[in-house]
């Protein structure tokens, strides 16, 4: 079948009610829901979540790689804001 | 042996039946195992043949308990003869094309499904009540995969809808068998266990109408129904599947995985 009428679609599974949605991978299908059905039988087929997000490809807006320097780099000094600093009390539990 | 309640030659037929149905579809659909359309659908047609097989397993089981005479699953999965499998002939067709395969698939669960809702909420037996439950929820699955597909093919390029339209020609004849059941069937129905299978005909009709309806597909009339696997009475080309399907078991006897 050509790309043109399956295009790309990225899919996002959540594990369990709570957690959010995480990327899994992409797949072609023709339409949503022929890409909702796809991503159940190619991503959940081991229990691994009861909710799907299948979102085009070609709708995801990337940052450009070659400006990683001046969007990623500046964070690498700034230890401070890691919460590792403060004490946490017990009662709060995990963060 | 002093269980004569569980002595129900009856029963054992008509689930003996039932389970030939989904192994001889299960083995079908797994023959498209690495040659789909695309990886997706190999995938999804996998899952569907491994949910008939599992159907299948649990109603060998079943069967072999009720006869109680040594036999295990295995045994009446791959060691009975051809015109000893009581499987009706719609599952039994060959795989053609894709869209062979998902009219096929769509006429057995649309098929299924309201048998196994059935059996899940009103029937008598506890074990056949335990398997519909979860077999239920599979051919909903099955229902909808397939019925996605064939509206889509049925909808598609001029391509597509001659092929879908081709396979609902090639197989609706086999549909009726469906609904006649077996002596074994009624029996079943009479004491409880299994729905009429007559009575389900307007939800099968009514879910093939839906999606014909989508796909612009006309139901065809039919003039002669094709019956008889009820009573072993097949084509040839299940001898062909039964000669690859049991081929392990009878080159290597009682072979276990």
């Amino acid at each position: 079948m050509p790309d043109s009428m399956t295009p790309l679609w990225e899919v996002f599974i959540r594990p369990r009610n709570g957690l959010h949605h995480k990327h899994v991978g992409s797949l072609h299908a023709a339409d949503a829901s022929l890409a909702i059905q796809s991503a159940r039988d190619v991503y959940t087929r081991r229990g691994e979540g009861n909710s799907i997000w299948v979102v085009p490809s070609a709708q995801i807006v990337a940052s450009d790689p070659s400006s990683g320097k001046e969007l990623f780099d500046p964070a690498d000094d700034k230890v401070y804001r890691h919460p590792t600093f403060y004490d946490i009390p017990d009662e709060v539990g995990h963060m | 042996m002093t269980g004569t309640a569980i002595l129900h030659p009856p029963l054992f037929e008509a689930v003996l039946q039932l389970a030939d149905d989904h192994l001889i579809l299960g083995h079908r659909v797994s023959e498209w195992c690495g040659h789909a359309p695309m990886l997706e659908e190999d995938l999804g047609l996998a899952n569907m043949a491994l949910d008939l097989l599992g159907q299948s397993r649990a109603l060998y089981a079943y069967a072999a308990d009720i006869e109680d005479a040594g036999r295990s699953e295995d045994d009446l999965a791959f060691l009975r003869l051809e015109r000893q499998y009581q499987n009706c002939l719609l599952v039994e067709r060959p795989n053609g094309d894709f869209a062979h395969t998902i009219v096929r698939q769509l006429y057995f669960a649309a098929f299924m499904h309201p048998f196994w809702q059935w059996v899940s909420a009103n029937s008598a037996d506890e074990t056949l009540r335990g398997i519909a439950g979860k077999a239920e929820k599979e051919m909903a699955y099955h229902v909808r995969h397939a019925g996605e597909w064939v509206v889509r093919l049925g909808d598609g390029t001029e391509e597509s809808a001659a092929r879908v339209k081709a396979a609902v020609d090639a197989l609706h004849h086999y549909t009726d068998e469906l609904f006649q059941g077996s002596p074994a069937m009624t029996a079943c129905a009479e004491d409880g266990r299994l729905p009429d299978v007559a009575s389900l005909r307007p939800a099968w009709t009514a879910t093939i109408a839906d999606v014909f309806a989508q796909g612009l597909l006309e139901v065809p009339e039919v003039a002669h129904p094709q019956t008889g696997g009820r009573m072993g009475e097949h084509g040839e080309e299940l001898g062909h599947l039964l000669a690859e399907l049991q081929y392990m078991q009878r080159t290597y006897p009682n072979l276990q995985w």
